[in-house]
């Protein structure tokens, strides 16, 4: 193809992804990795409220001790949703499918995906099986917790565990397609010059989690395979009475599901590496240390499982195994957490909506793995096993951490996505906002759980009822937290004052093309040169941000020079396939 | 045999070469075979925890399995892997011909290894070795427990390959009508590689079902 056939529907000055159709076919059957990350964003965010709901009203129902809005099966019935919502249809799929197909292929200089059509086939399959889950709250419900453990799955349970069983089931095949896909799009590509020791840290959290999503999601599949043949076909891998194990369900769900809090939690490290090095205009701290603990995490988050049964009766030297290989875990865990502060040393930190959520995420994140290390010894866990105290902890590294991260990573691409930035005022606010509620809401349950108040129970003893009511209160404040982005947001997609390419000046590849991007990314394959986030060479101060001298990634162009000839990069144009012909 | 492509055939978006197209796809199915292995997997392993701690009872259920309808079964599966192969390597060649030959015997095997499955299901069934089933023959009820495995994994066996079968008629189909350069674009590698997959697995299943107990 000759310059002079240059195609303007393709690449800069091209329309954005936006505007490249306005039917909903336009959307329902796209593509493009970033218009499915925006189906992504509106079938999460619904799951989100639902879980949200369900939440809402277990906190008014423990206020008080006694029971007075739902009864015991109907509070069986909300934890469960909650649950179920909560894990597999917003935080697995919450930062991958939408910051992460939204960014992944433009942070490494892509034009999509390797697959795309896969891409749109793990929504659907994801929506679908979310329908599933809400069929069987609509039909009645489910009352055996998130977990399905068996027997209560199996034989006790009269409510709708196949369909909602099915329902994950299928959600797990949208995982592993996204997760493949994340892959072999890492393998295959990259733009020039972009080397695996190149990448962002954004990149290579999501590859870690593909890694995870792609081998253990299967095992997922198999034991809520094993509890649907028993409750459709009666076939007795877990029934007991006929020499059936229920503890093997146990042992296949958490080979699964212990990575699978690792799944929800990487992508989260990836956002929080971009914006930390960003607004403290650093370059990370220990990148090798910092990739080898995001493989060293997917590698042995498979060999902890055991820890969630130290009390099911398994043999005292697999605790103390698990035990020991949980407290290993923890090493790389904390090795992120001293980069991220190490980075912060000597910069020039400003404090931007982004970066307090990120902080709020360091900071709840390591309070989260530190209690993680209490219940990893075993006598510990013997006394707050399925109390509250695990309770909160989990929910300091999945809404701390990971809900927190999700907001960083929203509010700083949102001037990517829409090409709108947003109220900072208010931003920051929420994002204080969150940090306070989200303390006020989770640190009275360590201190519950540690007097012995059992999870997934709707009355309780009036000794607890002082750090529940706490507890209640500060998710009101937590709720106001979560609600007030979607007024803001929403506000600025109308009201926003256009971002410009590069708000931050950050150095991600994203940044080079324009905002909302293009349909097809990049007109010209940028060329990487060097490593990410080369910050403090070439501008340090923060008041320099707003010259342009600022480069991306090393390919020695400002983001405006790039486009003024009409192309963003200044490798092969990206849909030269004359060129790249065998 | 002559060797026919589509002329006006681009690889797929975002793929700009065929050779990467072509590594993608064969990645890509890789991961998704390590994905099933890892699904099997489970299932194989809690097998064995169960013959471990029921062997005596593993091997009076395992004695009532078919052993016909099995081995005849493996040789069938076994043959299809061969014409696949033919087929996948023929496709590098552009032996249009050939390779739908090769795809037709595979799609034809396949199914002629569901029909036999179903007989003996059919058999299985009349001979009540249904867990759960109140005339169940066996004892003791840890017998329930290896059918249990039976049924699960030669279902899932056969789900796959009831989705293998039809990934080899569309693909016949692509071929047939050239709508892509199936001679350069790794299609039918891909193909051959899941195929192979649903033949390993039924290789790991036949002596975990139907040796077991014949000692
Ligand atoms: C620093 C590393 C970590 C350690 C040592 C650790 C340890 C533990 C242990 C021992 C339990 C079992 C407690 C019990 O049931 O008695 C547990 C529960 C849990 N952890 Fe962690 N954890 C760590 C990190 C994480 C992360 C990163 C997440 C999520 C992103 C997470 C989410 C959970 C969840 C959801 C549960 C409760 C599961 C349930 O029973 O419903 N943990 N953790
Ligand atoms: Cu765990």
């Amino acid at each position: 193809m000759s310059d002079a056939t240059i195609d303007v529907t393709r690449g800069a000055g091209a329309p954005s992804y936006l505007s490249a159709g306005h039917r909903i076919r336009s959307w329902l059957l796209t593509t493009d990795h970033k218009r499915i990350a925006i189906l992504y964003f509106a079938a999460i965010t619904v799951f989100f409220l639902i879980g949200g709901a369900a939440a809402t009203l277990m906190r008014m129902e423990l206020f008080t001790p006694g029971a007075d809005v739902v009864s015991a099966d109907g509070y069986n019935k909300l934890f469960t949703l909650h649950g179920v919502i909560m894990v597999w249809f917003f935080l697995v799929p919450s930062i991958p499918t939408t910051l992460g197909n939204f960014v992944l292929p433009l942070a490494i200089g892509a034009r999509d995906v390797a697959f795309p059509r896969l891409n749109l086939l793990s929504w659907y399959l994801t929506v679908a099986g979310g329908l599933l889950v809400l069929t069987s709250l609509l039909a009645g419900g489910v009352d055996t917790g998130w977990t399905f453990y068996t027997p209560y799955s199996s034989l006790y349970s009269n409510s709708y565990v196949t369909l909602a069983a099915m329902g994950v089931f299928v959600a797990g095949f949208g995982t592993i397609a996204t997760g493949l896909n994340f892959i072999v799009t890492v393998h295959t590509q990259r733009t020039p010059g972009l080397t695996w020791g190149r990448l962002p840290l954004f990149v290579w959290a999501h590859y870690a989690t593909s890694i995870i999503i792609v081998l253990g999601t299967p095992a997922l599949a198999a034991a809520l395979l094993m509890v649907v043949a028993e409750r459709l076909f009666g076939l007795g891998l877990l029934d007991p009475a006929r020499g059936g194990d229920p503890i093997i369900f146990q042992h296949v769900f958490w080979f699964y599901s212990h990575p699978a809090v690792y799944i929800m939690l990487l992508p989260g490290m990836g956002v929080v590496t971009e914006i930390i090095t960003c607004f403290a205009r650093r370059r990370v701290f220990g990148y090798p240390m910092m990739v080898a603990a995001l493989l060293a995490i997917a590698v042995v988050s498979f060999f902890v499982w055991g820890h969630h049964m130290f009390v099911s009766g398994q043999s005292l030297y697999a605790s103390l195994i698990f035990s020991f290989l949980s407290f290993v875990i923890a090493v790389p865990s904390a090795i992120k957490v001293f980069n991220w502060t190490a980075t912060l040393y000597g910069g020039h930190i400003t404090f931007e909506s982004p970066m307090l959520y990120a902080m709020g995420f360091v900071g709840l994140f390591t309070l989260g793995g530190l209690s993680g290390l209490f219940l990893a010894s075993v006598p510990i866990d013997v006394h707050v096993h399925d109390t509250y105290f695990v309770v909160a902890h989990f929910h300091y590294i999945m809404v701390g951490g990971t809900v927190a991260a999700f907001f960083a990573g929203l509010h700083f691409w949102w001037p990517k996505i829409t090409g709108r930035t947003y109220p900072e005022a208010m931003a920051k606010a929420a994002a204080i906002l969150m940090f306070l509620g989200f303390n006020f809401t989770f640190a009275p349950q360590f201190v519950l759980g540690y007097m012995g108040m059992p999870r997934r129970y709707h009355v309780y003893l009036d000794q607890f009822q002082v750090w529940h009511a706490a507890s209640s209160l500060g998710a009101v404040l937590l709720a106001v937290a979560y609600i007030l982005p979607v007024f803001y947001l929403g506000w600025s997609l109308v009201r926003g004052r256009p971002a410009g390419d590069d708000p931050w000046s950050a150095t991600g590849l994203e940044w080079q093309t324009a905002s909302p991007p293009p349909e097809h990314n990049f007109a010209r394959l940028p060329i990487v040169r060097e490593k990410p986030y080369a910050y403090h060479e070439h501008d340090e101060h923060p008041q320099e941000r707003e010259a342009t001298t600022h480069r991306a990634q090393g390919t020695g162009r400002t983001p405006g020079e790039a486009r003024a000839d009409g192309a963003s990069g200044d490798g092969p144009r990206a849909d030269d396939r004359e060129e790249a012909r065998e | 045999m002559s060797r026919v492509t589509s002329p006006g055939a681009e690889p797929n978006e975002p793929f700009l070469s065929w050779q990467r197209q072509r590594e993608a796809a064969t990645f890509g199915l890789w991961i998704f075979l390590a994905s099933e292995v890892v699904f099997f997997g489970a299932l194989i392993v809690a097998y064995g925890a169960h013959r471990f701690l029921y062997s005596a009872a593993f091997e009076t259920a395992g004695a009532e399995t078919n052993i016909w309808y099995g081995s005849i079964n493996t040789a069938i599966l076994l043959t299809s892997s061969a014409t696949m192969a033919v087929a996948a390597w023929a496709a590098k060649a552009g032996l249009k011909r050939t390779v739908l030959i090769g795809l037709s015997l595979t799609a034809a095997l396949g199914f002629a290894f569901l029909v036999l499955k179903g007989f003996e299901y059919r058999e299985d069934i009349h001979e009540h070795l249904v867990p759960g089933s109140p005339a169940f023959p066996l004892a003791p009820a840890q017998t329930q427990i290896f059918f249990s495995y039976y049924w699960a994994m030669t279902g899932v066996h056969a789900i796959h390959l009831t989705i293998g079968i039809g990934a080899v008629l569309w693909i016949a189909f692509v071929v047939l009508t050239d709508r892509t350069d199936w001679t350069r674009s790794g299609t039918l590698h891909g193909l051959a590689l899941y195929w192979h997959l649903i033949d390993v697995v039924w290789i790991v299943l036949y002596p975990l079902l139907y040796l077991a107990g014949r000692g």
